[in-house]
């Protein structure tokens, strides 16, 4: 696979390392009522879906951006790639 | 007599003859042939045997479609089983036998198989050898392991080297017959990057085949001229000898370029083979089609061959199987064999082709509307029964029969993403699908255009439209003048009559009939058939033998052949040596080595190593006249804990935290606090991962307010720095923190013992005080260390003594070495490695990696109060769910043998001092186990149910893999010092 | 009908005649006792021994395409119960005692050989590790052996000794475990079950799951809708799809992993054989070709294929570990795609639906699961309770923190 890294362009996937699904960029609030569960559910549970996925890939031999790819389960056909911090921040994930 | 079969002609070199031997007995042949032409050449036709009745066979196909004729190439440690006959080519000194045969091709005992062929149908083995049930492995099995299998292995290493490179193109074109000329030649006029690929060592495909001609010349001349073209222009690169074997996501292709294989052995630094990996935009597959037969029965005897086969034998490699030939044909294209046999001299007995209106030849007997419905001849055919129109039989004489049951596209590379072929009835065959990986597209004979016009129109304008998507304009090119005859076929895949067998796959020996029983018993999906059967399971995937089991199926169930469906085909192509896909990868280069800065000063002290992930550590260094390593290893300990001791622990991971919000930042990673660190001081940090279970621990040192130092272990250096990562990017993204990993940027060194200060005082420049109250235990800061060389300075311990790490930048890591063992002498230092270093954090109850095993807590360790509850952190509300918190977890603890001649041995399993031994009464395990010379007894560290509570508690250690049993008593984990007034002097 | 040598004789001498479908093709019926969705090995096991072991008449099994084409259909073959952790030796010991009997059971050679298994060990680190699962192991009443790099070396004298980049210090071996012909596996059961009444349906896709009132009434299904008492989901590798029918989410990913065989060989490796420092593992099938795998691509996907870089990983592990087979050619390659769970261990578990429960996060180690799983799902199903041997795999064991995580990797799927 190849992934069109936004700043350094099409890099071989072998270069990466992935995590998993993007909704780990959702870490909840420790303060919250139900934060166990929260937590719980932001860990361990997953859509798994048969189709478009977002998921997280780390540029491990190379610059050492976290990326959100947005990739089709069924084809591995690739729809976007973004800095994960630039998804992160426009979600509102600050400090 | 040598050579009996040999023609005229053709593009073998007759003036360059080569030896060569096959089973012991020498043959010549030519520069240009095949093992397989050249054999026929010398009118031999046997070559193999099949795999379950070993029946005689020889050569069906000329190509690497090949079931039958497939040999052991080569002696010795080269020897390369399953090799296709057809494929290999002839070079001078070429030694090959035939396999899967004892004792003789000719005469082979397991023969007898075929006269019990009726027992040994579909699956028979699935209803038998169940009684008595040991029997199986002790009887039944090895005699069928034994008789199964092809070729053998030498069980030597194999001597030759390969490669792996990677290439990147516009357009990738697989197969370089007319269709893929021409879309070279497009492609490559346009100023296209190009890669031209095939499997053969001839470019040209089919046209080598035939008798041809382009604009009037021979096909060989057109040809050349375009291979001149193409190899003038410096953006294609044409590569003969090169198996595109797959089609992997994003346009990347498997292929292997077969350097040496037509060499007695490959020339000095050069591979055998070479294994690329092909990025292309657009690929172009041009694979042109693959024949296939009909089965009737005894179809699979020695001379009976696909009539294209023939017909390729004869005019390239100017070979012939026989003198006399008969053609059993349900198409035209049938005919031409026929053909160009007696326009070479070969007497063709007769075309038998069951179309009523089978075209008439004035130079042969065509017998319309017949079918061949048996053979004789076990170790070559001699004679055919056919069938003729009015019913009658007739016996005709030939010693090779050329069949042809019409052309498959060859459309194996399209279905690498599991896309369906579709059915085309005006051919009778599947073509590609639509759903085959993204960017490729299929030109000529392989989409089922079959005439050579048709494959250089299709190929040129496929290569234009390729082209068009990558916005590079491409020209029509001016094609030549080449035949276009129609397809003229009446599907026909077997004869139906007679109580004998017809092959279908002739290498699984899978037959008509055991279609019918797969059908009869409901193995009726495509799927469950080839399960069932074998058929298409064998080296040539069922290239020449799917359609035909694929047909019969559809007709026993009453459907048409698309809506019985077809299996479809898997990369590799064809298959490719383990080797090639090994690449250098071998032996000691399977992984490259890291050696940290002291490796050369280490190698020069004749120290062991070890390996520790790819780093190589020193283990421990043997003084002349130590034989056994416990030995050196209770040396350097005593030596250690009696003055000073050096050990690289560069292997550590280093991470440098920088910003103003770097205190912040580290405070949500570890579990415990850091945001009051003060400056110059270091902290033991432990990390979480959010599930609550401890990650890594290490050190964090504040070098200046917004500059911290934190260390990993060995093991998880790059999984902290990418975890940290994560959380800097995805998690806080506006914290004002920056990461770098600078493992391999300083290299550091334990100093450690009673005089470690006394030895880096004559280290460290003199302006930088590192006396104890002003160098204090946990202190740390940027130093200098031989007249300015900057350094910093860490007084930290894993072993329990006073002890400092110094870390220098790694280029000076080797002279820092030996600069600190020459100012050492007068106290007497050791170096010591990992083993001593085990020992003492053994000693002194640290944790590493055999405690930190990914599912242990904080509070398995004992260190359950230093999960904060005041801040979020990694992991800290995860680590509080009820399974992580039992009242009798597991918690570190100190083992000690009771009777100190005994051994403490790592993972064995704690059991109360009495009752029974068993999972249910587990109490936990010993995690970490060594000899301590300074305790003179073996000590341990281990995980037992709620130890905390339990000291002084005698216990067992059992140990069933060795039938070991060992009272214990539990301890402190800290066996060395407990109140830690060593590290603090 | 009976399977017997006799049989055999018998029937080749009268011309075949009288075999029978190995199993019905049967139109479905509009309710059923139990429903499994899916016909793998483990929805044919649990079908068989619901109707062999606990009585049940009246099951079907839905497959979507034809049965035996998941996992079973594609895995390298290996069964073996070298588990480390107590949740799951009990379960892989009592599978492997299933298989040691499972041929005379259900009337089908499915060529169950007890060859061994042999994990090569490469560090001090490995080795207790090793030490500890082979002493649980036997502690569980499974076999484990140690075995020196001598010992290692006189049964298999072709690993790398002489030039290995990370040296074999010696291994930990179960000779109980083995390979078996993984397609019969499918088919024994499947003969087994249809002959004991269960309508196996091939061509039945399921395309929702009827919950009315929190309670499962039936599936719907390409071919109309199908009542049941109770509904068992055994789909690995697909699980959350037919689970989101029911809005569940599972910790569950959906990751490829490639598997591979060569050309026939004469015999040339004894057992199976994993390599400690590389992804690579091997055995020889009876019909001679290696069979052989690694890790998983890491990625999630539905797509049975993968990709190079994990092929070529696997090779260069092979070629690291035994070089003589240098000169030997890869076949086939080919991709199944499996649950991988959040602890690298299965579930079997009831849902918080009634009449709904799930089988699957079987990872890459279902197939020597199969007939526990079967045994244990259809204890399940039958009793509504776990089976002892399977308690440990519920599916709330995140929520609550009872992992069972063999690897200590943690809540990242593509790491176990």
């Amino acid at each position: 696979m190849i992934i069109n890294h936004p700043i350094l362009g099409p890099r071989d996937a072998a270069e990466f390392t992935y995590l998993g699904d993007a909704s780990l960029l959702n870490r909840p609030d420790w303060q919250a009522a139900d934060a166990a569960d929260q937590f719980y559910e932001y860990l361990y549970l997953r859509d798994n879906p048969a189709g478009e996925h977002r998921e997280l890939w780390y540029h491990e031999q190379g610059d050492r951006s976290w990326l959100v790819v947005t990739r089709n389960t069924l084809t591995h056909e690739i729809s976007s790639v973004e800095l994960a911090s630039d998804v992160a921040r426009a979600q509102g994930n600050k400090k | 007599m040598t050579q009996v079969n040999r023609l005229k002609g053709g593009l073998i070199n007759h003036a360059k003859p080569l030896n060569f031997s096959f089973d012991g007995k020498s043959y010549v042949g030519c520069a240009g042939d095949t093992l397989a032409s050249a054999l026929l050449a010398n009118n031999v036709r046997l070559m193999g045997r099949s795999f379950k009745y070993h029946r005689p066979r020889g050569p069906l196909t000329a190509g690497s479609e090949e079931p039958n004729a497939i040999v052991e190439l080569r002696t010795g440690a080269r020897q390369e089983p399953n090799t296709r006959a057809t494929t290999a080519e002839l070079f001078d000194g070429l030694v090959a036998n035939s396999q899967n045969r004892w004792p003789s091709l000719a005469f082979d005992a397991m023969a007898i198989n075929d006269r019990f062929s009726n027992f040994l149908t579909a699956g028979f083995y699935y209803k038998t050898f169940m009684w008595p049930a040991a029997f199986w492995e002790k009887v039944y099995e090895p005699i069928i392991r034994k008789a199964a299998g092809l070729g053998s292995l030498s069980m030597q290493d194999d001597p030759d080297a390969y490669d792996k490179g990677f290439l990147h193109c516009d357009l990738l074109i697989i197969g370089a017959g007319p269709t893929g000329l021409a879309a070279a030649l497009t492609a490559g006029r346009a100023g296209a990057n190009v890669i031209l690929a095939d499997e053969d060592y001839a470019i040209g495909g089919r046209l080598n085949a035939e008798t041809f001609t382009l604009d009037d010349a021979p096909a060989p001349l057109w040809i050349a001229s375009v291979l001149a073209e193409l190899n003038s222009l410096p953006n294609v690169r044409t590569m003969s000898r090169t198996t595109v074997i797959g089609a992997f996501d994003h346009g990347v292709y498997g292929a292997v370029e077969r350097v040496s294989d037509h060499l007695s052995t490959p020339a000095p630094d050069k591979p055998r083979q070479v294994f690329w990996r092909i990025y292309t935009k657009r690929s172009l597959l041009c694979a042109g089609a693959i024949e296939r037969p009909i089965a009737f029965e005894n179809n699979d005897r020695p001379g009976i061959m696909l009539a294209s086969a023939i017909r390729s034998y004869a005019n390239r490699w100017a070979a012939t199987p026989a003198r006399q030939i008969a053609i059993f044909t349900n198409n035209d294209d049938g005919h031409r064999t026929a053909a160009d046999l007696i326009a070479k001299g070969v007497k063709v007995s007769a075309v038998i082709d069951p179309r009523t209106d089978a075209p008439i030849s004035t130079n042969v007997e065509v017998l319309a509307g017949a079918q061949v419905i048996d053979t004789i001849g076990r170790l070559g055919v001699k004679q055919l029964t056919v069938q003729l129109a009015d019913g009658s039989t007739r016996h005709v004489h030939c010693e090779a029969l050329g069949v042809s049951g019409g052309w498959n596209p060859n459309v194996h590379i399209s279905s690498h993403h599991r896309g369906r072929p579709e059915w085309d009835a005006q051919i009778a065959a599947f073509t590609p699908g639509k759903d085959g990986p993204q960017g490729l597209s299929v030109a000529g004979a392989a989409t089922g255009i079959f005439s050579t016009a048709g494959a250089l129109k299709s190929g040129m304008k496929s290569a234009v439209s390729a082209l068009k998507d990558l916005d590079i304009s491409a020209k029509p090119i001016k094609l030549p003048k080449a035949e276009d005859a129609p397809v003229n076929i009446k599907a026909f895949w077997h004869v139906n009559s007679g109580k004998g067998r017809a092959w279908l796959d002739q290498q699984n020996d899978v037959t008509v009939k055991d279609v019918k029983l797969a059908h009869q018993e409901n193995f009726r999906s495509v799927e469950h058939l080839k399960r069932y059967t074998t058929l298409g399971m064998a080296t040539d995937q069922g290239k020449t033998s799917n359609m035909g089991g694929l047909a019969i199926m559809a007709e026993l169930a009453g459907k048409t052949i698309p809506e019985v469906g077809t299996t479809i085909f898997r990369p590799p192509y064809t298959p490719v040596s383990m080797g090639a896909l090994g690449g250098r990868a071998v032996g000691k280069n399977f992984h490259p080595f890291r050696n940290s800065p002291s490796h050369k000063w280490a190698t020069e002290q004749g120290a062991v190593f070890v390996e520790v992930g790819n780093w190589l550590r020193a283990q421990w260094f043997p003084k002349q006249g130590e034989t056994h390593w416990r030995q050196s290893v209770d040396r350097e300990v005593i030596a250690t804990r009696k003055s000073v001791g050096i050990c690289d622990v560069t292997t550590l991971g280093k991470i440098d935290v920088q910003g103003a919000d770097a205190a912040t930042f580290l405070n949500k990673v570890y579990c415990n606090g850091f945001a009051k660190l003060a400056v110059g001081k270091t902290r033991y940090g432990l990390m979480l991962r959010e599930d609550g279970i401890v990650m890594d621990d290490g050190t964090a040192a504040r070098l200046a307010e917004d500059h911290f130092v934190v260390t990993t272990t060995t093991a998880n250096a790059v999984s902290v720095y990418r975890h940290m990562e994560f959380c800097r990017q995805c998690l806080w993204p506006d914290l004002d923190v920056q990461l770098i990993s600078t493992t391999e940027s300083w290299a550091q060194f334990a100093v450690a013992g009673p005089n470690a200060r006394k030895l880096l005082q004559k280290i460290v420049d003199p302006k930088f005080d590192i006396s104890n109250e002003a160098f204090p235990f946990m202190g740390c800061g940027a130093i200098t260390v031989c007249g300015g060389l900057r350094s910093r300075l860490f007084r930290i311990s894993f072993s329990g003594e006073l002890a400092f790490e110094i870390a220098v930048p790694t280029r000076y890591g080797d002279a820092l070495m030996r600069r600190m063992m020459e100012a050492g002498e007068e106290f007497d230092v050791v170096p010591y490695g990992t083993e001593a270093l085990g020992v003492m954090r053994i000693e002194k109850g640290h944790a590493a990696g055999n405690e930190l095993n990914g599912t242990c807590t904080a509070l398995n360790l004992g260190m359950g109060r230093m999960v904060s509850k005041k801040k979020d952190s990694i992991g800290s509300t995860l680590s509080e769910r009820t399974g992580l918190n039992e009242p009798d977890a597991w918690v570190q603890v100190g083992l000690k043998p009771v009777d100190p001649k005994n051994a403490v041995v790592a993972g064995s399993h704690l059991m109360n001092k009495t009752g029974e031994v068993s999972a249910k009464t587990d109490q936990g395990y010993i995690t970490s186990a060594a000899y301590s010379p300074i305790l003179q007894s073996s000590i341990g560290l281990g995980f037992l149910k709620d130890g905390g509570n339990r000291k002084g508690e005698i216990i067992r250690a059992v140990n069933p893999l060795k039938n070991q049993e060992v009272l214990l008593e539990v301890v402190s984990m800290h066996f060395y010092d407990p109140e830690g007034e060593l590290l603090r002097a | 009908m009976r399977f017997s040598g006799f049989k055999v004789i018998k029937e080749a001498l009268m011309g075949h005649k009288g075999w029978g479908p190995q199993w019905r093709n049967p139109e479905p019926k509009s309710h059923y006792d139990i429903i499994i969705i899916g016909g793998g090995g483990h929805g044919l096991a649990t079908a068989y021994y619901l109707a062999k072991e606990f009585g049940q008449k009246n099951i079907a099994v839905l497959e979507k395409g034809w049965i035996g084409g998941g996992n079973v259909g594609r895995n390298t073959t290996i069964i073996r119960s070298n588990y480390l952790l107590d949740g799951n030796e009990p379960f892989y010991e009592f599978s492997l005692k299933l298989w040691e009997g499972l041929e005379q059971d259900f009337n089908y050679n499915a060529m169950v050989s007890q060859r061994g298994i042999l994990n090569l060990i490469h560090s001090d680190g490995q080795r207790d590790a090793f030490m500890r699962r082979g002493n649980g192991m036997i502690l569980n009443g499974a076999d484990a052996e140690y075995l020196t790099a001598d010992q290692i070396r006189a049964e298999n004298p072709f690993l790398n000794f002489d030039d290995a980049r990370f040296p074999i210090k010696g291994g930990l071996a179960q000779r109980r475990g083995g390979t078996v012909r993984h397609d019969a596996v499918a088919w024994g059961y499947a003969r087994g079950a249809d002959q004991r009444g269960v309508d196996i349906i091939q061509n039945c896709e399921v395309t929702g799951l009827r919950i009315e009132n929190g309670v499962c009434k039936g599936v719907e299904t390409s071919r109309g809708f199908i009542g049941a008492n109770k509904v068992g989901s055994c789909v690995a590798g697909s699980s959350s799809r037919i689970m989101a029918h029911a809005n569940i989410r599972l910790p569950i990913e959906s990751h490829v992993l490639q598997a591979f065989v060569s050309e026939g060989l004469k015999p040339t490796i004894p057992g199976v054989i994993t390599f400690g420092a590389g992804h690579f593992y091997v055995s020889q099938s009876d019909k001679g070709g290696l069979v052989f795998g690694g890790d998983i691509d890491g990625y999630n996907t539905y797509a049975q294929r993968g990709n190079l870089p994990t092929v070529e990983d696997v090779c260069e592990s092979g070629m690291a570990i035994m070089p003589m087979i240098g000169r030997s050619r890869m076949l086939r390659m080919w991709g199944g795609v499996m649950d991988m769970s959040m602890d690298g261990s299965p579930i079997i578990d009831k849902t918080h639906i009634d009449g709904l429960y799930f089988n699957g996060g079987w990872c890459y180690g279902g197939f020597k699961a199969t007939p526990a799983s079967g045994w244990c799902y259809a204890h399940l199903l039958a009793k509504d309770e776990p089976h002892k041997v399977a308690t440990a795999y519920r599916l709330d064991r995140f929520k609550r923190g009872y992992m069972i995580d063999e690897k200590g990797m943690g809540a990242q799927p593509n790491l176990h």
